[in-house]
């Protein structure tokens, strides 16, 4: 098999170009710039510049599209509506994550001052003495973003490994960065590294045995093979469960979760709310666009499939987040129960449910993000009287409504919105997700999803409760420190903003995410 | 047209953002400010009643349709039947009651401010449920109005408060999310479209047997936890016990209501054959809560606990009148939730009273309470006898045409249910001796009687009980329309063939 090059067409790669253009220039403001302020300051610029110019040209590439898209290089990658509207969002997620990786409380930020020195040693406390600051945060968040906005446009099982890991390693390396607690978050990058490399591995083996049945890597050629219907069947359905495992690894559905909680919780929060939303969104995007179109053939055989992980999946994750005693933790099952709901849409194998999915990222995204900022907001104090790590422990938010209302209030909005309260986006989310796997006939699986929900409001109202109802033991006042860093608090308002406009008039995001709900082959 | 629903949902709601938005030097006005919103509310709705045709009573007037979120088939979309707009009244007349009963409850201007802005969003959430005739907004107001309600409970009132609003917000949750799959099996049953959640376009589908039975039993399982209905009934004594009398009065009295209104408005019309199926069941249950709400109420030590149970027992017949088909039955269920709405909506307010002088919710500690407190007391016989449905009350004209109404339908569980009456009269009679009468207890000696302010209170909903007992024709009037129309629907094809002919 030959493989001629392919006209790339590159308009429609501006947004992505964008971003790794900025990610390129970061590299060489390292280099380049020596003093450690102003080389953040031109690093921040740069980043939320790149990102929120990728989301207009997003938008804009939207108006201008003619028709429902096109291929824009060879068989590999597609630009169509389903792929600008997930652009769009995961470069304001990036934007968003761009925000909290720059914030600073009382000149520190989340990341360590360098990475390369064991924890506790003499040598880290003098970078922290000097003023150090890791900078290549914000080219790596680059790379990753770069990576999960090309990851929605590819329709090819190699490209899709490449983009895999293009947006992969970024995280793997940031994950480990964490000023606080760097052991945990050491432990938490190797974790995701060796299981993040083992899920990439058995997804190209994967796609290797689905080219064995197909001889072909590109989704049209793929689903050409299965409607010509080859004998080779037990081939393309092995090569096809791998190739989900890879993707429902990213995705965080059980069985592939275990990786969430140590991963969630040992990250930088910007990180964690970064990987939170983005990488999960960019999951669901390639996720829905190889089911749909490469695998829609094999539908009867995958929704049996689908059905048990995302029943799985639904019920682990909230009846394990019950139990949960840490923040973090807490919204990492959260967010495994999330990707349950995710699953129920995609099941129905409909084109309602490319609708429904991406606003349901959206809505979902928003709330992360604005939970993780808020997260990053409530801190210890340590004996000396300094400002210490993020103060997660459930009870350590007891009586945080009294303390800082408007923080607890927008913590409790993005809470109710993952629990699907009416008049936030997270019920029109879970309404129309659902909706399109009633419309397909899947009412068992809703039902499963709704008693899920159910469950899961359980433990959003305990923190809810926590935060309001709860007196706090008078020592808290010196041991938990409510800080007011600028950044997050921008999330915060953009999310609660977002929380609630999706929530009460949603028809014209809806409208969008009607119009992006197809796929261009 | 004047748009009167749309003003009477949005103006409490502004309202509670403007307390919400009063600098702290000025949120001492928070009450005037509430109860000047709220009689403003009351004078609008009656307005709103006076214009209300009587004749045209089973159309929703005032009706308003306006594209929400055409995408999945939601409207804005309000109108009142004679059933909603009795329920309307009942919501603006208790809210201005219930602000006026908390006058002093709080010392601290920034609590009262937070807890009146929360009755006053409640209010509009109220107005919203009993007017939306969109089943997708009846649902967002069905579940949004938790949150202030959870709020209400968690935030003011006893010891248990947490664990009650909690232990409130799981049933309701649970039963809101199933009835969401119940919603959106409907749209899909439905005709779809921008306007697919309309009520009026998802009357007479034509749907599988199984598909109408199971969408029914998921809307039913939501109305049976609001309407606690035996074996779902448990959150409501832990939340009356806990909660402040005020929030208890617009729970029980109101919102409660909103079970046996979507059972009339959404169940019978929606699915009436699967109502049919379910009835007998579902009367069954009814029946088990008649008795089962009286027996316990009988054994209660605390009062709040007492009347939730007597209001338990009091939804068991109003469903019983609703499942049993009848003309007068149903008419009788609907005029029964408004006179249980006056009837124990003035009880937890005189038993919120008593706990306020003697700072216990026990039967146990008082006594002899009639000498100190005629005025007290004799309210509080008043609105007991009229909650055992004595003539010349109005509860007794609702009971009465239920358990007449819906005697050739079912028989047995009408002979049953009768049993509950007359347990009722055990269980208020009782409670009245204990506390009232006997020698007079220990530090109750120098209890004050009823002030002005309570005298206000309980005096309106005392004369609209006896103006009703005597006069319950102003109700029924309205009443008939909406019943016949609920039946009608519910009535087989081959039945109405046979009646025809």
């Amino acid at each position: 098999m030959s493989v001629p090059s392919p006209v790339i067409l590159w308009g429609p790669l501006v947004p992505v170009l964008i971003v790794v253009g900025a990610a390129m220039v970061g590299i060489l403001v390292e280099a380049f710039i020596r003093q450690s302020a102003m080389r953040r300051l031109v690093q921040t610029v740069l980043a939320l510049a790149a990102t929120g110019a990728a989301m207009i040209v997003a938008f804009l590439q939207w108006a201008v599209l003619k028709g429902d898209g096109a291929r824009i290089a060879g068989n590999y990658l597609v630009s169509d509506r389903q792929s600008l509207a997930w652009q769009a969002i995961l470069a304001l997620f990036a934007l968003m994550g761009m925000l909290l990786f720059s914030s600073r409380t009382q000149g520190e930020d989340a990341f360590t001052p360098l990475a390369s020195v064991a924890p506790g040693s003499t040598e880290e406390a003098l970078a922290a003495k000097r003023g150090f600051a890791q900078t290549e945060i914000f080219p790596l968040g680059l790379f990753a973003a770069a990576g999960m906005m090309l990851f929605t446009m590819v329709s090819d099982t190699i490209v899709l490994f490449v983009v895999l890991e293009i947006l992969s390693l970024p995280l793997y390396l940031l994950v480990g960065l964490a000023r606080r607690r760097r052991l945990m978050s050491q432990e938490a990058a190797l974790k995701y590294f060796l299981m993040g490399a083992f899920a990439s591995a058995i997804y190209l083996f994967g796609a290797s045995l689905v080219f064995g049945y197909s001889a072909a890597t590109s989704y049209a050629g793929i689903a050409a093979s299965i409607a010509a219907g080859l004998d080779r069947q037990p081939m393309l359905l092995a090569g096809v469960a791998l190739m989900l495992v890879g993707l429902l690894f990213k995705l965080g559905a059980v069985p592939f979760h275990a990786w969430t909680p140590d991963v969630y919780q040992g990250a930088p929060t910007p990180v964690t709310a970064f990987m939170a939303a983005a990488t999960k969104a960019a999951a669901a995007a390639a996720l829905a666009r190889l089911l749909y179109l490469a695998l829609f053939g094999l539908a009867w055989e995958i929704a049996p499939v689908l059905w048990t992980v995302a029943i799985a999946t639904m019920l682990l994750g909230t009846v394990v987040a019950i139990v949960q005693t840490d923040v973090k933790r807490m919204l990492a099952y959260s967010s495994i129960a999330h990707a349950g709901f995710l699953l129920v849409a995609l099941t129905s194998f409909r084109g309602d449910a490319l609708a429904a999915v991406p606003f349901y990222m959206l809505a979902y995204g928003l709330a992360t993000l604005g939970a993780f900022a808020v997260v990053s907001q409530v801190r210890e104090r340590t004996p000396d009287g300094a400002l210490g790590a993020e103060a997660t422990r459930l009870g350590q938010w007891a009586g945080l409504g009294r303390r800082a209302p408007w923080l607890a209030a927008a913590m409790a909005l993005f809470l109710l919105s993952f629990a699907g309260i009416p008049l936030t986006a997270g019920f029109i989310g879970k309404f129309v997700a659902f909706r399109a796997a009633i419309d397909a006939g899947a009412w068992p699986l809703v039902l499963v999803a709704v008693l899920a929900s159910a469950a899961a409001a359980f433990f959003y109202v305990r923190l809810i409760v926590l935060m309001f109802l709860t007196p706090a033991p008078p020592e808290f006042d010196e041991s938990v420190e409510v800080t007011n860093a600028t950044g997050p608090w921008l999330v915060m308002l953009v999310a609660a903003a977002g929380t609630i406009l999706l929530g009460v008039l949603p028809s014209p995001v809806l409208e969008l995410a009607h119009q992006a709900a197809i796929l261009v082959p | 047209m004047f748009p009167f629903l749309t003003v009477l949902i949005v103006l409490p709601a502004v309202a509670a953002i403007v307390l919400r938005a009063l600098p702290a030097s000025a949120r001492h006005a928070s009450r005037p400010i509430a109860l000047g919103s709220a009689i403003a509310e009351l004078a609008l709705a009656v307005v709103m009643a006076v214009r209300f045709v009587p004749s045209a009573a089973g159309d929703h007037q005032f009706a308003q349709v306006h594209s929400w979120i055409p995408q999945i088939g939601a409207s804005w979309a309000v109108g009142v039947d004679g059933m909603g707009l009795l329920l309307i009244l009942l919501a603006v007349l208790l809210t201005p009651l219930v602000i006026l009963a908390g006058w002093k409850d709080d010392d601290d201007a920034d609590r009262q401010m937070k807890y009146l802005g929360l009755i006053l969003a409640l209010e509009s959430f109220m107005v919203l449920i009993f007017a939306a005739r969109d089943v997708f907004l009846f649902y967002v107001a069905f579940e949004a109005m938790l949150i202030p309600l959870y709020f209400l409970i968690g935030l003011f009132g006893g010891e248990q408060r947490r664990y009650a609003a909690v232990k409130f917000l799981v049933f309701s949750l649970v039963g809101g999310l199933v009835m969401l799959a119940g919603v959106i099996a409907l749209y899909g049953a439905g005709p779809g479209g921008s306007q697919g959640f309309l009520t009026d376009n998802l009357k007479g589908l034509s749907m599988s047997t199984t598909t109408e039975r199971l969408i029914f039993v998921a809307f039913f399982f939501a109305f049976a936890i609001k309407a606690p209905m035996v074996p779902l009934h448990t959150w409501l004594p832990t939340v009356a016990q806990t909660a402040r009398p005020g929030t208890t009065t617009l729970l029980v009295a109101v919102l409660d209501k909103v079970g046996t209104f979507g059972m009339i408005s959404l169940c019978l019309p929606l699915f009436p054959n699967a109502s049919r199926w379910a009835a007998p069941v579902i009367i069954s249950f009814a029946v088990a809560s008649v008795i089962y709400g009286a027996v316990l109420a009988i054994g209660q030590k605390d009062m709040l606990r007492l009347v939730a149970y007597t209001s338990v027992s009091h939804f068991g017949v109003m469903v019983l009148g609703i499942f049993a088909f009848r003309q007068t039955a149903l008419e009788g269920s609907a005029f029964y939730m408004l006179n249980h709405g006056l009837s124990t909506g003035a009880l937890f307010l005189v038993v919120g009273f008593l706990i306020k002088r003697r700072g216990s919710a026990q039967i146990a500690d008082f006594g002899g309470l009639q000498r100190v407190v005629p005025v007290l007391a004799g309210t509080f016989l008043i609105i007991g006898l009229s909650a055992l449905a004595l003539p010349g009350l109005s509860p007794f004209v609702s009971e009465i045409m239920v358990l007449v109404g819906a005697y050739p339908a079912a028989r047995a569980a009408v002979i049953v249910a009768i049993v509950g009456v007359v347990l009722a009269a055990l269980y208020i009679l009782l409670a009245y001796q204990k506390i009232f009468t006997g020698p007079v207890r220990k530090g109750l000696e120098k209890t004050p009687d009823l002030s002005l302010r309570e005298k206000l209170v309980t005096g309106p909903l005392i004369v609209a009980m006896v103006v009703l007992g005597f006069v319950p024709g102003v109700a029924l009037t309205v009443l008939r329309d909406p019943a016949a129309a609920a039946i009608t629907t519910t009535v087989p094809a081959n039945t109405a063939a046979e009646v025809s002919q």
